[in-house]
């Protein structure tokens, strides 16, 4: 399975201009195992969600995980 | 001889208010209400012959010490068969009686959907801004753990002992499959420090709440297998097993895995068929050794010494339950879910010992760790970046808009089609069909529920109770005709004749 963040993410996030740590885009491009035809669909699917999730990411994350507290249940 | 797995799932949500101020009781009886509210009729639950304190292994605790029955709170019965209510401080879907593993994923779809329809409506009635969440997970990452508990029917002659030692190693590593996937630790040796386990990524939510082998709790000292003998069946005739160790899973092939294999293991113990060999030495610590483990080659020790990974003992039981159905056939599961839980476990099974990355599409814990850890890596998250848990959660998030789990890249196996049709309509092969299409047909003259019988008010007194003592009675073979031509309750109970009793029943809400 290949773990490295693609060439299509890396121009995405560039363009929108956030933070770019380009060690470690490097460092991760460079892992590699072996894919099939479902890991390249997942790994588009990962990139497309990856683009995404800032978008859909709670805004506050430490707030967020702060305030979600449950009762136990059952 | 294995009897024929009637199943359900019943989940408890996690729930928050947002932008308004609301106790989680109150939200959780503002979201049931306002879908509740919706329908025509509200129809009671009925807790007559409830006994959650009764013991399989043959004792029944004090009343004082028998878990809380709460009839004041929300409680109501929908029209496909389920029972949709409050329980402690969270919304609880418990769906109807189902007779195939696929018709129990449906229903587990269905109760999502009315979570969501559930959250539009709550959010047309509270002020502009506020709203209601619900997230189908089973820990807040703070010590707090709700459930996902599973029920299979199984046989009264089967002893408890054999039953609780041979189910106990399938409950102990299926997580490794239908593990939903946490980030942190929250088991009480470990609360309150630090934590070490903090940036830490385990297999299953619930592991880490199990301190027991064996017992009747479900919110304390929690046991790998529960012991609550109330079978809402024929006691003479009926077990049901109680499973209180899963997680929700978001995964409808996780779900179909976590259902299908356990019930073929059931099977598999029914017929004397279970591997004597494969059983635990230290239960409790390998369910959370096995969870920790997201490298999958962690060992847990046999009862005669050996060591064995939760892969391994995963294998084992694939093999015992390929020989199982080999021998005795499909009668317990039907045909084409034996086939299908058989090649999905199996096919499960490759793909985690070769690569877990290659069962992403239908692994929870896989696909969840694939977001983080891909997230992490793009923006250079620490351990212990609280976007991780934020992750954690929001996977879970029920909401079309914001669900992680839903743009995961999970397999779907329930149609569209069939979950909107489950979220009115009952399943056709169990009693839920008889309890479901007297709700459609009567919603102002059925005064009360449950899973074992129908209270009519007739327009006479007394009041009618219908017993459905068992479960794959009052399917549709058995009374769709019946129910066609009746146009009366009275009539009903009139064709039903000495089956119907009298009920003491007084509505509380």
């Amino acid at each position: 399975m290949v773990r490295r963040v693609s060439e299509r993410a890396r121009v995405t996030r560039t363009k929108r201009g956030r933070e770019e740590r380009a060690d470690d885009l490097d460092a991760g491009r460079t892992e590699e195992v072996e894919g099939g035809e479902q890991g390249e669909r997942l790994k588009a699917e990962l990139d497309d969600l990856l683009d995404e999730i800032d978008d859909v990411l709670e805004t506050n994350a430490e707030d967020f995980v702060k305030s979600y507290v449950q009762k136990g249940g059952e | 001889m294995a009897i024929p797995k009637v199943v359900g799932i019943e989940t408890e949500y996690g729930v928050i208010a947002r932008g308004i101020d609301l106790n989680p009781v109150t939200a959780s009886s503002v979201l049931i209400n306002a879908y509740a509210g919706r329908l025509d009729g509200r129809i009671g639950w009925d807790f007559e012959d409830e006994r959650p304190g009764a013991d399989a292994r043959g004792f029944a605790l004090d009343d004082a010490m028998a878990p809380e029955v709460e009839t004041h709170l929300v409680n109501t019965v929908l029209r496909n068969g389920a029972r949709y209510y409050v329980d402690h401080a969270h919304p609880e879907y418990s769906s109807p009686e189902c007779r195939t593993i696929r018709e129990a994923v449906v229903h587990d779809r269905a109760g999502e959907e009315i979570l969501r329809a559930s959250m539009a409506a709550a959010r047309a009635a509270l002020p502009d801004g506020a709203e209601i969440v619900v997230y189908k997970n089973n820990s807040d990452g703070k010590g707090n753990s709700y459930g996902c508990h599973e029920n299979y029917l199984l046989a009264r002659e089967l002893p408890f002992g054999t039953l609780a030692a041979q189910v106990t190693p399938h409950l102990v590593t299926r997580q490794v499959f239908c593990g939903a996937g946490k980030v942190g630790r929250e088991s009480s040796d470990e609360a309150g420090e630090d934590p070490a386990g903090r940036g830490t990524y385990q297999i299953s939510q619930r592991a880490d709440f199990f301190e027991e082998e064996i017992g009747l709790e479900t919110t304390l000292k929690r046991p790998i297998v529960n012991t609550r003998d109330e079978p809402h069946a024929d006691p003479s005739r009926y077990r049901r097993l109680h499973v209180i160790v899963g997680d929700a899973n978001m995964s409808e092939v996780a779900t179909y895995l976590k259902l299908g294999t356990t019930a073929l293991v059931l099977a598999m113990i029914e017929d004397g068929d279970y591997p004597a060999d494969l059983v635990l030495a230290h239960p409790v610590s390998a369910i959370r050794v096995v969870s920790q483990d997201p490298s999958l080659r962690a060992g847990v020790l046999l009862s005669d010494g050996r060591t064995i990974g939760a892969l391994g003992v995963q294998r084992r039981l694939w093999e015992a339950a390929r020989l199982h159905v080999a021998r005795r056939g499909h009668a317990a599961l039907g045909e084409s879910d034996t086939t299908e839980t058989l090649e999905r476990w199996g096919a499960v099974l490759d793909g985690l010992e070769s690569d877990p990355e290659r069962v992403a599409h239908a692994v929870d814990w896989v696909a969840k760790r694939r977001i983080i850890e891909g997230y992490a890596e793009r923006h250079g998250l620490g351990p212990r970046d609280a976007r991780r848990r934020a992750i954690d959660l929001q996977y879970h998030d029920l909401r079309p808009a914001t669900s992680l789990a839903a743009r995961a890249g999970l397999e779907p196996i329930a149609k569209p089609a069939d979950v909107e049709a489950a979220i009115t309509e009952p399943p056709s092969t169990t009693r839920a069909y008889f309890r479901g299409r007297c709700l459609a047909k009567w919603p102002r003259d059925v005064v009360a529920a449950n899973w074992d019988s129908i209270v009519f008010d007739v327009g006479t007194e007394p009041l009618r109770r219908v017993p459905m003592m068992e479960p794959l009675k009052g399917t549709a073979a058995d009374v769709a005709a019946l129910l066609d031509e009746a146009r009366t309750p009275m009539d009903l109970v009139t064709a039903l004749g000495s089956q119907v009793r009298t009920s003491s029943f007084r509505p509380t809400n």
